[in-house]
């Protein structure tokens, strides 16, 4: 069986200044399927990453560039974005 | 069809005006919002001397032009144009414009005032302060712009 294509995560503002990085790939286990389970495990990968997630009600997500919440289910390939409220206008 | 760009350099209010009503006769009316950046601290703290705005580009136009259908969807508008600027910007800079062009004044006034609260909630821009002592820091989201934009959540069109 082919191994599934990785997820591309970009991280914004704040986000990406405590992670070190504007984008990464990563190969997510099999039973890594929504938004909330991914950042739980993305938070293993450093501690630049465990301090960006440390405070979840703050953190907003988008996948392939819609919003999208906690609970969205994650699919081959995606794009996930991580960012802060935004502050636009 | 609204008239939605992100871009660096500045944009001239007069010119986007023309190009909105450009042969039209039908337009009685334009709302129009122009952000500018302030310089303002808090008491006790150093100015602002620079803003840099960071943005999604695959995602920034997309929701852009999300939230204009949307006013067009909720008013009977002739044209809008929704414009951000993003990369650094001194205070004073204009930082945002949105136009709605209407029949009547209320349509265009009250599809501006919906474009720029949804824009300022909804749209994946970030503001970075740099301060007069070398420090820098991500704006926080006001609570203010959330209630703002959510008064729109259940309104219904005129």
């Amino acid at each position: 069986m082919d191994a599934a294509r990785p997820l591309t995560i970009l991280y914004f503002a704040w986000l990406r200044e405590r992670v070190g990085t504007a984008e990464e790939t990563v190969q997510r286990p099999a039973d890594i399927r929504t938004v909330a389970g991914l950042i739980g495990w993305l938070r293993q990968r450093s501690p630049g990453h465990d301090a960006a997630f440390e405070n979840a009600r703050v953190i907003r997500c988008a996948v392939n560039g819609e919003f999208a919440d906690a609970a969205a289910a994650l699919g081959d390939g995606d794009e996930i974005a991580f960012f802060p409220p935004v502050t636009g206008g | 069809m609204a008239t939605v760009r992100v871009q660096r350099e500045p944009f001239d209010i007069g010119a986007e005006i023309a190009a909105l009503t450009a042969g039209r006769t039908d337009i009685g009316g334009i709302g129009s919002f122009l952000g500018c950046v302030r310089a303002d601290a808090a008491p006790g703290e150093p100015a602002i001397t620079r803003l840099v705005l960071e943005h999604y580009p695959a995602m920034t136009q997309r929701a852009m032009a999300d939230i204009a259908a949307e006013a067009e969807r909720r008013w009977s508008l002739l044209g809008c144009t929704v414009l951000h600027r993003v990369g650094p910007l001194a205070p004073g800079d204009p930082i945002v414009l949105v136009l709605a062009a209407a029949a009547h004044r209320q349509a265009a006034l009250e599809a501006t005032s919906f474009l720029i609260d949804w824009l300022k909630t909804r749209a994946p821009f970030w503001k970075k302060e740099c301060l007069a002592d070398g420090r820098e820091r991500w704006v926080d989201a006001r609570d203010a712009d959330e209630a703002a934009a959510s008064r729109w959540a259940d309104a219904v069109a005129p």
